[in-house]
Parts: C-alpha cells; sequence; structure tokens
C-alpha cells in the first residue's frame, strides 16, 4: 500500500462539475454559474429550434405570390412568434446566459458568480416567460408582431397579446438579474492580478452588455406593462381613443430595443475578440480601443432610438439630431472590425472551425454595419424603412453576427465545458455552408425591400417581380437549416463517442485555458490563481512551439 | 427569368434618392471588399505552416495611427452622408405652398382619399403629372404607412393626429399603393394603385367625377348595398359562413346561437349592435374579429334594409315587411 493519505487522494481525482450529482435536483437546484449554463444552454437551443420552425413557415409561404399553406391570420402569428422567440427568448439570452455563465468567473478567475441564487433565480423567470409564450402561441398566438405597436396591440388584436406582453416582462428580469450578477462579479471578484487592463475583451463586452440589460430592460418592462394596463383595464396611455398618444410607445419602446440589438451583439463581439486572438496566436490588435469602443458602443445606444421612426412623425428636428447621432456609431464599429482583421498582422493564423466562424463573423457584421448606413441617413430611411430591406440588414447583424458568434463560441469553449472533441473537419466544412446559406438567404432580400416589398406582407401577387428574389431566399434559408442542424447532430454524438479532451485543446491563453480542467471542477480552480502576465500573451514563442510538437528555434539566427 | 434591380424613377425625389442610395452602395462593396481583402491578405500571408516556426520576434500589438485614421475615415464619410441624407428628408418633410392637397385616410384594411372638388377614391389615387401633390393624411384604427416605392416616399399614418407627405409625380404610369406597417390580418392586401395621369387627361378624370364616384341612391337598401360595398363588408362575409365570419345570408329571423351559449332570433337591434359593438355577441364558432364601425343611425337602416335582402332571390329592390315584423316581435 502507498503511504499517501485518502484525503489527498481524493484531491488530486476531484471530480468535474458534470460528475457532482445526477439526479435531476442537482441540476435544477444547482448554484453552480457552469450547470446554469448548460440548463441555458439546452433552454435557448430548444427555443433557437421553434424560432427556426416558424421562420422556415414564413420561408416557405412567401415562395409563391398568394401563399399556399396558411392563411394571412396564421402568417402574422408566424412571423410574431418567430421575431418574439428569437429575440427575447434566444439573441437577447444566449451568448450572456450560455457562455457569459460558464465564463466570466473562469475568466476571472473567481469560483462563481457573486449572486449564485439569484443566478438560478434568473433561469426560472426565463423558462417561465418562455413557458407562457408557448401557452400563448398554444391558445391562439399573437398577430401584432414583435413590436407590439399600440393601438394595434392595446385595442385591436384579439390574439393573446396579454400573456405575451406578461411573458416578456418576466422575462425582462431574468435579464435583469444576470446583468446585475456580471456587473457586481466583475468588479469584485477578480483573481489577485487581474487588472482592469488584463481582463479578456470577452469580459469587457459583457460588462458593456450589463450596463445596457440594467438601464434599459426597466424601461421596457414598464413600456409592456403600461400596455397590458391600457389593454386590460383601458387606461388611455397609448391608444389616442383612450387619450393616449400611439407614437409615445413607439419612443419608448425603441429607447430599449434599439439598446436591446447592442444586447444582442455586444457579447458575440466579445467572442469574436477571443477566437480571433487565440486563432492568430496574437494580442488583440488595439486591445484598449477595442475595449473601449464597446463601452462606446453602450453609451451611444441610448441616444440613437429615434432613428427607427424617421416616418413614424416625430419632428423633422428631432429626426435629424437621430440620424446625425446614428452616424456615429460607424466609429467604434469600424474601430472593432479593422482590429479585429489586423489582429492576424504577424501573427499566426489556424484556419481551425471556431476561427471560420469568426472570420464569417467579421465579414457579415462589415455588411450589416455597412446598410446600417442607408439606415441611418434620414433621407435614404424613407423609401426602404419598413421593407425587406431593413430585414435584411438586421439579419446581418443579428444572424450573421450573434448566431455566428454563438456557434464560434459553441464549438472553441465546447471541449472546455463537456470535455470532449468534435469531428473538427465536418465542423469546419459547415462553418463554410452556415455562410454561404446564410448570404444566399439575406443578399436577395436587401434587392427586393429596395424594389419596394414591404415586410410581414404575406401576398405580393401585386408585384410579381418579386418571386425570383423570395425563392432565391427561401433556397438559402433551406441550405441554412441544413447546416445548423449538423452542428447539433455531432455535438450531440461527440458527448459520449468523442475524444477526451485536454485542458487546453486550442493551445489558448487565459484562465479558463490554464488554470481549469476540462470540464472545470465544481469550484473551479484547485486554489485562486494569481494572474502575472499580460492579456493574449501569445508571443512567448517556447510556449508555442512545445504545444505543436516543433523543436525550439535556434539562437544562431 | 427577370431580376429587376431598381424600381421605376417616377417622382421628383427618385433620382436624387437613387443617386445617394448608389453612393452608399458603393461605399458599402468597398468597404466589404477592403476588409475582404484584407483578411483574406493576411491570412495567406500568416497562415501557420506545417512545422516551419513564423518569426514572431517582432510583435505589433496597437498603432494609434492606425485607429484615428479609421476612425477618422468613417467620421467623415459618415458626416457626409449625413449631411447629404438630412437636406433630402428636410426637402421631404416640407411640402411647398402651391402644393395640390389630397386628403388620405386609413383603416384596417383599406385607403380612402378625397379629392378638393368631392372626388372619392378607394384603394386607388389618382394624381396628376408635374404638380406637387400633397397628401394630408389620418388613420381611423392602428397606425398604417402609406408607401409608393416608385416615388420613393413613404409616411405612417396615425390615429389621433395628421401627418403629412408630398411628392411630384414625373411621368405618367401605374405604381404600387403599399401600406408598410403591420396592422393585423388583411395587411398585406391593403394597397392598390397609383395612377399617374397627365395633366389634362387628370381634369377630366376629376370633372368627370373620377372612376369609381358613385352618386348615393335614395332607395335605402341601394344606400345600404353601396355602404356594404364601401367597407368590403363581403371580404369576410360572404355568400357562405367563412372562416373569418358567418355568412349574412337569411339573417333577420333565424336563430343565431353564440359562444357565451345564449340564442337569440336576429332582429334589427342584435344587426345594430353588431355593427357598433362587435364583441357583444359573438356567433359560436368564431372569435371576435370584427372592429366596431361608427355609423350614423341613418346609414345603418341603410345596411339593415341591404342585409335583409340578403339571399333572398328577390334583390335588394324589393324588401320583405313579414320577415321584419317576425322578427322584432320574437324578441319583445
Amino acid at each position: 500500500m502507498s503511504g499517501i493519505p485518502p484525503t489527498e487522494h481524493v484531491e488530486t481525482e476531484e471530480k468535474n462539475y458534470l460528475q457532482e450529482g445526477h439526479t435531476i435536483a442537482s441540476w435544477l437546484l444547482t448554484k453552480d454559474h457552469k450547470r446554469i449554463a448548460v440548463l441555458y444552454l439546452i433552454s435557448v437551443s430548444f427555443f433557437f429550434f421553434i424560432g427556426s420552425i416558424a421562420a422556415m413557415l414564413i420561408r416557405l409561404e412567401l415562395t409563391s405570390p398568394r401563399g399556399t399553406l396558411i392563411t394571412s391570420e396564421t402568417y402574422n402569428k408566424a412571423f410574431t412568434a418567430h421575431g418574439v422567440v428569437m429575440i427575447f427568448f434566444f439573441l437577447i439570452v444566449a451568448i450572456p446566459a450560455v457562455f457569459g455563465n460558464f465564463l466570466i468567473p473562469l475568466m476571472i478567475g473567481a469560483r462563481d458568480l457573486a449572486f449564485p441564487r439569484l443566478n438560478l433565480l434568473s433561469w426560472y423567470f426565463y423558462m417561465a416567460g418562455g413557458m407562457m409564450f408557448l401557452v400563448a402561441m398554444m391558445t391562439g398566438g399573437v398577430d401584432t408582431g414583435w413590436t407590439f405597436y399600440t393601438p394595434m396591440s392595446s385595442i385591436y388584436s384579439n390574439g393573446q397579446v396579454t400573456l405575451t406582453l406578461v411573458a416578456a416582462f418576466i422575462t425582462g428580469f431574468s435579464s435583469i438579474f444576470t446583468g446585475i450578477n456580471f456587473i457586481a462579479t466583475i468588479h469584485k471578484m477578480r483573481a489577485p492580478g487581474m487588472t482592469w487592463w488584463r481582463l479578456p475583451l470577452y469580459v469587457w463586452s459583457h460588462y458593456a452588455t450589463s450596463v445596457i440589460i440594467i438601464l434599459g430592460t426597466p424601461v421596457i418592462a414598464i413600456t409592456l406593462l403600461l400596455v397590458v394596463f391600457e389593454r386590460v383595464a383601458k387606461i388611455g396611455i397609448f391608444s389616442p381613443e383612450l387619450g393616449g398618444d400611439p407614437v409615445l410607445f413607439q419612443h419608448m419602446f425603441w429607447f430599449y430595443s434599439h439598446p436591446a440589438v447592442y444586447i444582442m451583439v455586444l457579447p458575440g463581439m466579445g467572442v469574436i475578440s477571443e477566437l480571433m486572438g487565440c486563432f492568430s496566436r496574437n494580442k488583440v490588435f488595439g486591445y484598449q480601443f477595442v475595449a473601449m469602443s464597446s463601452m462606446g458602443i453602450a453609451a451611444l445606444g441610448f441616444v440613437v432610438w429615434g432613428h427607427h421612426m424617421f416616418v413614424s412623425s416625430q419632428s423633422m428636428y428631432q429626426g435629424i439630431v437621430f440620424s446625425f447621432l446614428s452616424f456615429l456609431v460607424a466609429i467604434p464599429s469600424a474601430i472593432k472590425v479593422f482590429n479585429w482583421s489586423l489582429t492576424m498582422y504577424k501573427g499566426s493564423v489556424w484556419l481551425a472551425s471556431p476561427m471560420i466562424y469568426a472570420l464569417g463573423f467579421i465579414g457579415l457584421f462589415t455588411v450589416g454595419g455597412l446598410t446600417g448606413l442607408y439606415l441611418a441617413s434620414a433621407g435614404t430611411d424613407v423609401h426602404v424603412t419598413g421593407t425587406y430591406f431593413v430585414v435584411a440588414h438586421f439579419h446581418y447583424v443579428m444572424v450573421g453576427g450573434t448566431l455566428l458568434a454563438f456557434l464560434g463560441a459553441l464549438h472553441f469553449w465546447w471541449p472546455k465545458m463537456f470535455g470532449r472533441m468534435y469531428p473538427e473537419g465536418v465542423a469546419k466544412w459547415n462553418a463554410m455552408l452556415v455562410f454561404v446559406g446564410f448570404n444566399l438567404t439575406f443578399l436577395p432580400q436587401f434587392v427586393v425591400g429596395y424594389l419596394g416589398m414591404p415586410r410581414r406582407y404575406h401576398y405580393y401577387y401585386f408585384a410579381p417581380e418579386f418571386q425570383v428574389y423570395h425563392v432565391m431566399s427561401t433556397l438559402g434559408a433551406s441550405v441554412l437549416a441544413v447546416s445548423l442542424l449538423v452542428p447539433g447532430a455531432y455535438l450531440t454524438w461527440s458527448l459520449k463517442n468523442g475524444p477526451k479532451a485536454p485542458a487546453n485543446p486550442w493551445g489558448a491563453k487565459g484562465l479558463e485555458w490554464e488554470a481549469a480542467a476540462s470540464p472545470p471542477i465544481k469550484h473551479n480552480f484547485a486554489g485562486i490563481p494569481v494572474v502575472m502576465g499580460d492579456v493574449y500573451d501569445y508571443d512567448a514563442e517556447a510556449e508555442e512551439l512545445a504545444y505543436r510538437g516543433l523543436p525550439p528555434r535556434e539562437e544562431s539566427k | 427569368m427577370n431580376f429587376p434591380v431598381q424600381p421605376e424613377q417616377a417622382s421628383n425625389f427618385a433620382v436624387q434618392y437613387d443617386t445617394l442610395f448608389f453612393i452608399i452602395t458603393a461605399l458599402t462593396v468597398l468597404f466589404t471588399g477592403l476588409v475582404f481583402a484584407l483578411c483574406l491578405g493576411l491570412i495567406i500571408k500568416y497562415k501557420r505552416g506545417n512545422g516551419k516556426p513564423e518569426d514572431r520576434r517582432n510583435p505589433m500589438h496597437h498603432n494609434i495611427i492606425i485607429e484615428l485614421t479609421s476612425s477618422g475615415v468613417s467620421l467623415v464619410l459618415g458626416m457626409v452622408i449625413f449631411v447629404w441624407g438630412a437636406k433630402m428628408y428636410i426637402e421631404m418633410r416640407q411640402p411647398p405652398k402651391n402644393a395640390m392637397e389630397i386628403f388620405v385616410i386609413g383603416k384596417r384594411w383599406m385607403w380612402h382619399a378625397q379629392h378638393d372638388n368631392g372626388v372619392r377614391e378607394n384603394n386607388e389615387l389618382h394624381v396628376p403629372v408635374g404638380t406637387p401633390v400633397k397628401l394630408t393624411m389620418i388613420s381611423q384604427d392602428v397606425i398604417h404607412s402609406f408607401y409608393i416605392p416608385q416615388f420613393r416616399v413613404q409616411f405612417m399614418v396615425v390615429p389621433g393626429r395628421y401627418t403629412q407627405m408630398w411628392f411630384t409625380p414625373t411621368k405618367p404610369g401605374r405604381f404600387n399603393l403599399f401600406c408598410a406597417m403591420h396592422c393585423g390580418t388583411q395587411h398585406s392586401e391593403m394597397g392598390g394603385y397609383v395612377y399617374a395621369l397627365e395633366p389634362a387627361e387628370f381634369s377630366k378624370w376629376k370633372e368627370n367625377g373620377g372612376n369609381r364616384f358613385k352618386p348615393k341612391p335614395s332607395i335605402p337598401a341601394l344606400a345600404g348595398k353601396q355602404l356594404f360595398e364601401d367597407f368590403m363588408c363581403s371580404s369576410c362575409h360572404g355568400e357562405k359562413d367563412g372562416k373569418r365570419a358567418p355568412s349574412l345570408n337569411g339573417l333577420v329571423g333565424r336563430k343565431r346561437d353564440f359562444t357565451d351559449g345564449s340564442s337569440m332570433v336576429a332582429d334589427m337591434d342584435y344587426i345594430r349592435q353588431s355593427l357598433l359593438a362587435p364583441d357583444a355577441k359573438i356567433v359560436k364558432g368564431y372569435r371576435q374579429m370584427m372592429q366596431p364601425y361608427n355609423f350614423t343611425e341613418e346609414q345603418i337602416i341603410e345596411l339593415i334594409e341591404y342585409i335583409k335582402t340578403l339571399g333572398s332571390p328577390v334583390g335588394p329592390m324589393a324588401t320583405n315587411p313579414a320577415a321584419t315584423t317576425v322578427a322584432t316581435g320574437a324578441t319583445r
């Protein structure tokens, strides 16, 4: 027998977080940020699937100018369900609640988030909201569009508007809880040596996102509640018949919902910074500019809401001020795109599957950002507002941006989360298929939007020339759908059958890779790490060569 | 197969709109190309080799010149587009003093226009080429948006306040008229065509009372028929019970079952209530879908008189006094 005392023996083979309890209660009552992240991953994937079904229904229906499958009433419910589910139950939640939850404590060297119980509560609020919306869908649905414009939502629409508004209201609290948690954690729980300028850009972007969440979400919560009051109790706020002002709703709605675009895309930008750094083996170019551009986007995001309302009867002078402010967003966006690209300069570019998603993101976000110029300029917005041009633009930003970042993050951190590798060859080809399918779906929509196809139209028989673009778009959507099912299959397969992942399969820098196991133990680190070096410190050549199994460079050269 | 890429240019705004639109398009293509070329170049140059270690001895992690240049260029180009776009927007928002005024009312799901000499039209708008036209618009229910793509103009039509838009048609033809703000079930069918006519032709059209103008018939049932058609009641209340609403054929004197379990024999009061407060009694098998209509008492009588004739082989010229007596007697 060896002389090692049994206690020490247990310590060396500490169980990872997935092995800490196998009962359902051990998952549903967990306070571990990593397990809550897994709960969120399962839930957001489920809602993404629901939202995608609605999207396919819309795309199939639009292949014919007169529709074939469903009535106009059902069509309106389908696009409303698509918008509500994708925005409130996927895009806003996906990256912060899954990867933010999992990674922020690991990245800053903490054992958990600041408020673990609040974190679990946020998942329950999210699920309660989500389930309420599913009930609303099954008991009649909603046809107002996800924007809930008054007085249609407050007086005229017949569907389950109240239930949907309450569902969105409740889900808002889950966002607020997550935001509070992140801010407190990032301020108070950084490991020794983890200064603000050593924070990974992923953490910076989540910090900016959390600020937007806790400043913006209460406004939408109040607004939705006011619509419920008007609808249920006939208290006149937005409806002129009751003495209200319908355009007031738009101001209040977009005051949150424009910043919400940045809630959706900033976390994605954080992911891209991590991926570009790791797979270029380089410090992210202009680190401080990239960090501050996130804060700049968060601040500017709150003063541009009026660009959604150039033709909505707000005053001409308001329109001009909002147009001016909207153009300022171009600066931090340009900074990000150029700095990401230049991260490859003098680096060592490795085209692994997460990197292909990152490069895809840069391309699609560039197109999404630049097409924002048409819409920020008040004069050019007039003709294309409310058309498929806008639809294409925000899908480039929110799907091309956030969804690609989500997939990139999923592939990058999958080995860390579940300790398994997936088949890299399939993943690479699939990443390119996503890019192709996406462009085939949404490029034609720019053209058909400029031609004048209004969004939320079931029929377009009065302009049959639109059909060719709708057919192209539907073909693209089919490719995209396949390319989204494939990762679902091989990632699930890898859970049992994938090769075991080492602690740092990518040779990446950062505490989550260098100081934690794959998957991490329950309390993340054996002891709290002390941060000595700079962030993204990829310049130490010896380490890199050792990772790749190459001989050290000869000094004489 | 046809791949149209540009809508017709048919108003004073179209050419200047497209000029700015294509300049931004050129910038979009240029910068997308630039980012693409930059990434591709860097990937090719710095792609990780198989075995040969890269030279990592002189790293560069930041460069203030690049940051300031990219910020400066995006700010300057942004400001040029901003000023240009704002100038166009100001022009679009300010109708000239001499513009011809037409009133537009939006309601679910139709457009109604009134010309200054009393000519009215539904889901169509006739305008003269070469004259500035100002639309003063209001909605009777939810928010709509009056959109003519070939003119490059759009503005929302809001309940409770008047909004305005203007344009000068520059060539004769038929152009699309869309509602571009989601307004409910038949949103995509709320539209029609804008006809730009040569000035002489337009005057003739207007003087002749428009193509849709009908003098109001004096017989109530016929006046009711006109109302029934103008408000497109038949799009829901058809010959047979439809998906959205039951048929009104032979309604008066027939027993109706309602969703709350009650029932009654349809009479004049019932029809009046169904017009003014459709949610009060909902026929079994249906959901509340109809909006309240603020008809005058005179119009309601006319509509009821017409509805009484529906489904009878005689038609709206004759009414059936027996049915009325029976029906009113049954509820008292």
